[in-house]
């Protein structure tokens, strides 16, 4: 599709409008293209648009023959007047057949950027339909694995709300019509060699798109490139400067280090290569035996993370105590440190001696990580430390950046707006991003715009910044365009579209082509510069590998070794003053971009359980103090500038510290995401991205309700998380086990025990490798067909996700031990679920899953007030929207979607296991131990989650349930539960221990 | 005092009284036998099709194998509704100028595909896969009847959960060898009774029951 | 709780009607509440409340049945909400019609008769009532005939380990068992409106239901041996309905609901608010209508002290509840209790302490039971009580179970409490109805009991007036 729209083919010619348009001048300007919106053309294209098109298959009861029907796929041609394929050649993955086999699904081997990193992915194609992303296991940051905000940016391609067409001035364009009214802004540039020229780009890892910018730069000397996203990492890049004098990539080692000291990192669930660390850290946490040596975890923080919450030893510091901490270690390192005057206090005292043995113990086989929000000086501590414990090379690997055109994004957004505001900018493209809703309060982004005589904004939605721009041009979601990207080690992935954009939008290599005047697809875009990028052999084997492995052989950056430079400057004196604010980007929406994408809204924040909202996250005693219970509306005033934001107490939170989280407080981000949580990028100022000392606090008498999914942190008592330190383990292996039991429950029952002849499914959840980091839950929704209820109903109880992660609290409120449970339906042998049911809604199967009949339940609730668990969600309402169109092509079709009035569960991926029983049978032959995989299992970035045959003694799920750490939760109630769990281990120091 | 009622209300009270019993026995019948009438299940009632596609002509007479235009029979959970092309292949010789074909042609043509009406459908909440079926020796004719006998298509079998579990819960009676599947005319052999067990054994046939074999 | 009226010791020796009544008198006084063509005003004034709050009723249910169950409080934790609580409350209140007319005929307690009729009608409405919940509390009522054994084409059946599916048998026989035993027992009281009703209409309307009553010595033969057969057959389900209705929760595992004890406890508890349900109406009518002749004080006080003895069984059983949840050793049942007193419920469980026990407990005095008003205030507090008591066990049980992280609580919407109120609105329409075109009380019976001038036989009830 993506050359059959562009200039010439669509009837609009283009000389007439050049002509046109150059006949007039000043403020007719704009009115006249008007004119030529009014074309015919114009009219045409913009019926080819998607609603349109839609209506004639709303119908959402018709969701499966829409895809049994072998002429669906091609109604789905007529939604954009072009194939539901786009025309340009694509390689399916292996796994699936070359060509399109009715009622079976594709998959596709692509990219998904956020945040200046690329992660290769799987994305399940029916007919023509994205309908579920999986990690690529040959893709080395993933693994096969997937982080949250991956899984759920598929929601993003059907969103209703993206803008649809292109707009000029707040009425409806054509593309055709920018890229001319482009080229005579260009033409009529007063300055000379397209001096008036700037472009706004996010973090660019494109080669592609790097090497076009390149190329418009070298067209127009003059004009400048920027780079600004809110979430950038510029303190990781002045780290690196400050220690080797330029910006070098920092890989990790996770797996290669026996001790490993977080200084506020949450390494692995955010940031390049969190997913793959996940992996690594968990790999050094599975007790095969009472003898296995585990690595050991300390975590030096503010505000709680996940990674905090993975910790043996978990220390809470003020923000600004935090580099003096580093500082404090570095020196007991035997590192030469500027000055350094920190009192610490005896419990900071004795972490850094306990670090400081323990580091020193394992030379080599250690590892210190700066989080990716703390100060320059903060990284080029850990580099000292690592320099000085010789992890270079080994734990610690550099190379170059991975981002093409590394700059300081703060610096680079503030030359731009000093040069707008100095009206030396005529022409602005900002090709993604939002800056006018994420630009620093103290940057007058907004108002320097205003200056601009042409603006321009590619984006997915129509935002605050395109209100303020001439012209919106609707971009092409991931999976809809052509592009590429580098992973955290620099290995490339093509970037290849699954469907041809649906709202017909553009990415940013077809505008920079525009700039460029030389139209080309972005396939060809693409594929032309990997072309000139290769000098020998025979580019198109190359090229099909890539597409179909989704990355290009041996791309990885080279390992390097920079020349240290590094000086460690005297402690800045700065008496913190008041309270301590911390921003951090949202677990969920990130820093603003998934406002609208209601699966991430609705998705429990890992710490707070918070959905919908953001909140200022405050210490248990600093509410005690100031007589704040969560929900209560203070006044934060920082920098001068006065925000209210409810409150919420979170235990571990640095006590005088406050955390907002960005991304919320959208205006214009759509139905789900506008006007909900409060902004706080209003505090933020350029001098502190990440939030600094200076913070006032008055409460204030209003409230506001949160809709948190845990109302309860702590468990009672009850031993529903058990746990225990690798040293009981080696004394007491059995600890786990209930007394008297041996193998999860078995009390007697006056129903006969079922039989199962052939496989008996199961699943064992490694406590020890979940971080709680979310992949699961947002899988299981996409997969399954999950609605969204909204927050009203999520603070009356009725979220619905199959997959929850319980979090509880063990110890005092300060700091306590945080652990995550993920509870899904645990297929009971004896559910107390299947006999209370009137109908036989919920029964049990020959192979020992818990069936749920959506079609056979009337929904007397009984079966989920007899589950222990809770794991049964009700269908209050209409959950399921079968109104909007594009929803219905997000469905998986091998999933019901439920109506109102029934119960619906876990059903460990039922279809799943369908399939590789039918995929087995046609063969002759018997399913293979890891051939289903349920979506939860697959996204999970640590392999917490082990699924399979217990009937097969040699399955990875049957040895697991064969390990002494192995248990079942509330098995006193002979629910014999199928999903078992393996009790946590701690590996703390026994220098940290005693006090 | 003068009666109300006449002596004959007795009679009419008595008959009342016990009739009351086999009136409703009756209705509960009548509906039953409703369900299942054509009327409901659509069971002999030939679908118009935009096209009055004949199976008689193309397969007793013509003698096209069902893969021929069924070609996802064997590996997907859907048979399979042939593309224009398909039909073109011949009828781009054959009857090219029928005017009864007019759609097919100009289907082909345009690229706007042909609307077939669907003739065997099964509710949403049903999850069915042809292949498996043809490969543990469930004969197409076994459900679709003896199509090849069908001047226009109709349903033979209500498609009933009940109709499904009669062949679920004892598939030696259907079940007849791999190679007899596409076979109009095959007729089950006097001991079917023994030749099922014996291909039940062979081919693995389990008797699936529970639920989420077909719902999910 | 069988306190015999002639030999009871000490008994103060009211009689169960004031004498000097003859058979016609009778008869006049109570057909004539029904045949009179002028109704007390104050009888449309009760109507028309009943009426106004049946609305309330058809809009809850029109508004449920259209957004669906999301408009109740009900929730996850908390999946049963108001309407298992009023489906118990109803049932409960419909027991005390069998027990007086099945239990009390058979243990010969005459004293029954001039209350048997009402407490009988009082239960058939009762019970329709409670049979409005469990349908309309399914998230897809129209498919609740699945419940039902049939050959349907799924070829599937009920699932018959479901307690639910015995509620829909133990209730459906209830309400078919007591309407015919209430039908019966109107028979001759038709046939006698019938020869006494002046309109034509009225004389074919009553004598069809009269089923061609002559009052033949034949007719009372075959009469009184159905009536017994019946009270016969009703007698074990007053025990097996509320034991039954137990099971919905006893069969569980949530802690609170899993006791041995709820099938006596329920049964028990079900006649007290049974007992206290017949005295909140008979007071007020046996006011509105003059009928303290028929409906004297030792009614009133014996119905008192059935209260007072079930009562007592009620608290023994709140009591055993507690012994257990501490010597069961079982901590998700000591929390449980725990919860349930001191939890955020923790009110509503004192409360109906307070009603179900402590107050009652003044019909230990002769005095108190002497005083009519005082009467009625008790009996309208156990039957909130015994509301109460409902909502203790069905939400403080599901709210905070097994697993911490999936407590919650639950908050009834005006939904809950318009189908709750108009339940009621419901109960007394079909009251009133009933009072206007029936005979509350057993008009031949109340022959039965009169000193009659010749001496006959202390037969059963109805023997006397053969052939009249």
């Amino acid at each position: 599709m993506s050359h059959d729209a562009m200039p010439g083919h669509d009837g609009i010619d283009w000389g007439e409008i050049r002509r046109r348009l150059a006949e007039r001048q000043g403020p007719e300007y704009w009115r006249s293209l008007d004119e030529v919106a009014d074309t015919p053309e114009f009219q045409e294209l913009l019926h080819r648009e998607f609603p349109e098109g839609a209506t004639e298959w709303t119908d959402p009861v018709g969701r499966r023959q829409f895809l049994q029907l072998m002429g669906a796929s091609l109604a789905l041609a007529g939604l954009t007047a072009c194939s539901s394929q786009p025309s340009d050649k694509i390689v399916p993955y292996v796994r699936a057949p070359e060509e399109v086999i009715p009622g079976k699904p594709l998959f596709f081997a692509t990219a998904v950027t956020l945040g200046g990193c690329s992660v290769g992915v799987l994305v399940e194609s029916h007919q023509g339909r994205p309908t579920k992303i999986e990690g690529n296991p040959l893709h080395p940051g993933s693994l096969g694995a997937t982080d949250a905000l991956t899984q759920a940016s598929i929601l993003g391609l059907y969103d209703p709300d993206r803008s649809q067409v292109v707009l000029r001035t707040g009425t409806p364009s054509t593309w055709n019509a920018f890229v001319s009214g482009l080229a005579t802004q260009l033409d009529s540039g007063t300055q000379p060699q397209g001096g008036g020229l700037r472009i706004l780009t996010e973090t660019v890892v494109s080669p592609t798109l790097a090497a076009q910018l390149q190329a418009v730069l070298a067209k127009f000397p003059a004009a400048r490139w920027h780079q600004f996203e809110p979430v950038s990492r510029d303190t990781v890049r002045a780290g690196a400067r400050l220690a080797f004098g330029e910006t070098v990539n920092t890989i990790h080692r996770v797996e290669a280090a026996d001790v490993i000291v977080s200084l506020g990192s949450d390494f692995l669930t955010t940031g390049p290569g969190a997913v793959r660390y996940a992996r690594e850290f968990a790999s050094r946490r599975r007790a095969e035996t009472p003898a296995t040596a585990l690595n050991r975890l300390y975590a030096i923080e503010a505000t709680p993370t996940l990674t905090g919450g993975m910790a043996d030893h978990r220390l809470v510091v003020r923000p600004d105590d935090l580099e003096s901490f580093a500082r404090g270690l570095a020196v007991r390192l035997g590192i030469e440190v500027g000055g350094h005057s920190w009192r610490p206090t005896p419990e900071q005292a004795k972490w850094v001696d306990a670090l400081a043995r323990d580091l020193a113990a394992h030379r080599g086989a250690s590892l210190v990580v700066a989080g990716d929000e703390q100060s320059p000086a903060v990284h080029l501590l850990a580099h000292a430390m690592n320099r000085a414990l010789e992890n270079h090379g080994r734990t610690v690997v550099f190379t170059d950046p991975i981002e093409a055109v590394p700059v300081d994004q703060g610096e680079s957004l503030g030359q731009l707006v000093a040069d707008m505001q100095a009206g030396k900018v005529e022409t602005l493209l900002i090709l993604g991003g939002n800056p006018v809703y994420t630009a620093p309060a103290d940057v007058p982004f907004a108002e320097a715009l205003n200056k601009v005589a042409f603006r321009a904004h590619l984006a997915l939605y129509e935002d605050e910044t395109s209100a303020l721009c001439h012209w919106h041009l609707p971009e092409a979601h991931t999976l809809e365009g052509w592009s590429d990207g580098r992973a955290y080690d620099g290995t490339v992935s093509i970037q290849q579209p699954l469907i041809a954009p649906l709202y017909g939008g553009r990415t940013a290599h077809e505008v920079a082509s525009a700039l460029l005047s030389d139209p080309r697809s972005g396939y060809d875009i693409v594929r032309d510069y990997w072309k000139s990028q290769r000098r020998s052999g025979d580019f198109e084997t190359v090229w099909r590998k890539a597409l179909h492995d989704g990355l290009i052989a041996d791309s990885a950056l080279p390992a390097k070794v920079p020349t240290w430079k590094g000086v460690i400057p005297a402690a800045p004196s700065v008496a913190p003053q008041g309270l301590d604010l911390v921003f951090r980007p949202d677990p969920a929406v990130w820093d603003g971009r998934f406002a609208n994408n209601g699966w991430l809204q609705e998705l429990p924040k890992p710490l707070t359980k918070l959905t919908w909202d953001n909140a200022a996250l405050m210490s248990p005693a600093a509410a005690e103090r100031l007589g704040v219970q969560s929900g209560d509306v203070v006044e934060l005033t920082f920098a001068g500038r006065r925000l209210n934001a409810p409150a919420w107490i979170l235990p571990g939170q640095a006590d005088g510290t406050v955390t907002l989280h960005l991304g919320y407080g959208r205006t214009q981000a759509g139905r789900a995401g506008s006007g909900i949580g409060v902004n706080a990028y209003l505090l933020r100022t350029a001098a502190a991205p990440w939030g600094g000392s200076g913070l006032t606090l008055k409460t204030t008498s209003a409230r506001s309700r949160l809709a948190s999914t845990q109302g309860h942190q702590t468990m009672q008592g009850r031993n529903l998380v058990r746990m225990a330190t690798a040293e009981e383990f080696r004394k007491h292996p059995d600890f786990a086990r209930d007394p008297g039991d041996h193998g999860a429950g078995h009390q007697p029952s006056f129903y006969p025990a079922h039989k199962y002849e052939g496989y008996a499914w199961g699943m064992a959840i490694d406590l020890n490798a979940c971080t709680g980091c979310n992949a699961c839950v947002m899988a299981c929704q996409s997969e399954n067909n999950s609605p969204v209820v909204g927050k009203a109903e999520v603070l009356v109880g009725r979220e619905m996700h199959w997959i929850r992660v319980d979090r509880y609290y063990k110890g005092g409120l300060e700091a306590p031990e945080t652990v995550h449970q993920p509870v899904l339906c645990m297929q009971c042998e004896n559910a107390p679920c299947e006999p209370v049911c009137p109908v036989g809604a919920t029964v049990h199967s020959s192979e020992g899953l818990n069936d749920m009949v959506y079609n056979r339940c009337v929904g007397t609730r009984y079966c989920s007030n007899n589950c222990p668990y809770k794991v049964r969600h009700f269908n209050f309402l209409q959950y399921a929207d079968d109104r909007t169109p594009s929803l219905a092509l997000l469905r998986n079709p091998n999933v019901t979607v439920r109506s109102r009035g029934v119960m619906e569960k876990c059903t460990y991926c039922v279809q799943r296991i369908n399939e590789a029983r039918i995929q087995a049978k046609t063969h002759d032959r018997d399913i293979q131990d890891g051939e289903v995989i349920t979506a939860c299992q697959a996204a999970c970035p640590s392999q917490a989650i082990v699924f399979g045959n217990i009937n097969d003694p040699k399955s990875r799920v049957s040895q697991l349930k064969a390990h002494p750490l192995n248990y079942g939760l509330l098995t006193e109630l002979n629910t014999r539960p199928r999903t078992t769990y393996l009790a946590r281990l701690r590996n703390p120091n026994p220098a940290l221990e005693q006090g | 005092m003068a009666q109300i009622f006449h002596r004959s209300t007795n009679v009419l009270a008595k008959v009342s009284i016990f009739g009351a019993v086999f009136i409703l026995a009756g209705i509960g019948w009548a509906v039953g036998a409703f369900v299942r009438s054509p009327y409901v299940s659509g069971v002999g009632v030939a679908v118009q099709q935009p096209v009055p596609f004949s199976h008689k002509h193309h397969v007793a007479d013509a003698g096209i194998d069902c893969r021929y235009c069924h070609t996802s029979v064997e590996q997907s959970s859907f048979a399979g509704i042939p593309p224009t092309k398909t039909c073109m292949n011949c009828h781009a010789q054959l009857w090219a100028d029928a005017p009864m074909l007019e759609p097919v042609r100009e289907s082909y043509r345009t690229g706007k595909p042909i609307e077939w009406v669907r003739v065997h459908k099964v509710a949403d909440f049903v999850y069915f896969d042809h292949s498996i079926h043809v490969k543990k020796g469930m004969a197409c004719v076994t459900c679709h009847g003896r199509v090849d006998q069908m001047p226009l298509t109709w349903r033979v079998n209500t498609l009933y959960m009940e109709w499904c579990l009669e062949c679920h819960r004892n598939p030696e009676r259907f079940v007849r060898p791999r190679e007899q599947v596409f076979s109009m005319t095959w007729t089950p052999p006097a001991d079917q009774a023994a030749l099922g067990k014996k291909l039940v054994a062979e081919y693995k046939i389990q008797r699936l029951e529970s639920c989420s074999v077909c719902h999910r | 709780m069988a306190t015999h009226p002639e030999t009871g010791p000490g008994m103060p020796s009211t009689p169960i009607v004031t004498p000097g009544y003859t058979y016609a008198s009778v008869t006049d006084k109570i057909s004539v509440i029904v045949l009179s063509g002028t109704t007390p005003l104050s009888w449309f004034a009760g109507f028309l409340i009943a009426f106004g709050l049946l609305q309330a009723l058809l809009l809850g249910i029109g508004w449920t049945v259209v957004f669906g169950l999301g408009t109740w409080g009900i929730n996850i934790p908390v999946g049963w909400g108001f309407a298992i609580v009023n489906f118990v409350w109803w049932i409960g209140i419909g027991h005390a019609g069998t027990l007086i007319s099945a239990i009390l005929l058979l243990l010969r307690q005459q004293w029954r008769t001039s209350i048997n009729r009402f407490a009988e009608a009082m239960t058939l409405f009762a019970v329709s009532c409670a049979g409005l919940f469990p349908l309309l509390h399914m998230g897809r009522p129209w498919f609740g005939y699945w419940m039902f054994p049939y050959p349907s084409t799924m070829a599937i059946w009920p699932q018959t380990r479901s307690p639910l599916v015995w509620d829909v048998f133990a209730v459906s026989t209830y309400a078919t068992v007591s309407l015919l035993f209430w039908y019966v027992g109107l028979i001759p009281d038709l046939a006698t409106l019938r020869d006494r009703a002046k309109a034509r209409a009225l004389k074919i309307g009553y004598g069809m239901l009269a089923l061609g009553w002559r009052g033949s010595a034949q007719h009372w033969h075959r009469y009184e041996t159905a009536y017994l057969l019946l009270a016969g057959l009703a007698t074990p389900l007053v025990l097996s309905v509320h034991t039954v209705v137990s099971f919905d929760f006893a069969t569980s595992l949530v802690p609170g609901w899993h006791t041995t004890i709820f099938p006596p406890y329920f049964v028990a508890g079900a006649i007290y608010s049974g007992f206290a349900m017949v005295l909140t109406l008979t007071i007020p009518i046996r006011w509105l209508y003059r009928l303290d002749d028929f409906i004297t004080m030792r009614h009133l006080r014996n119905m008192a002290n059935v209260m007072l003895a079930t009562g007592l069984m009620v608290a023994y059983g709140y009591l055993m509840e507690i012994f257990f949840a501490w010597y069961s050793g079982n901590p998700f049942e000591m929390f449980m209790m725990l919860n349930r007193m001191t939890g955020p419920y923790g009110p509503f469980y004192w409360a109906l302490i307070c009603c179900n026990i402590l107050v009652p407990q003044l019909l230990w005095s002769e005095r108190v039971k002497a005083n009519v008003p005082l009467l009625f205030l008790i009996a309208l507090v156990v039957n909130v009580g015994m509301w109460l008591e409902r909502f203790v066990i069905v939400i403080t049980s599901l709210h905070r179970d097994f697993l911490p992280s999936a407590w919650g609580m639950y908050y009834p919407t005006w939904v809950d409490w318009a189908i709750f109120v108009g339940s009621i609105g419901l109960f007394l329409t079909m009251l009133f109805l009933f009072i206007r075109v029936l005979p509350m009380i057993s008009i031949f019976e109340m022959r039965t009991i009169l000193p009659s001038p010749k001496p006959r036989p202390a037969a059963a009830p109805g023997a006397g007036p053969a052939g009249d």
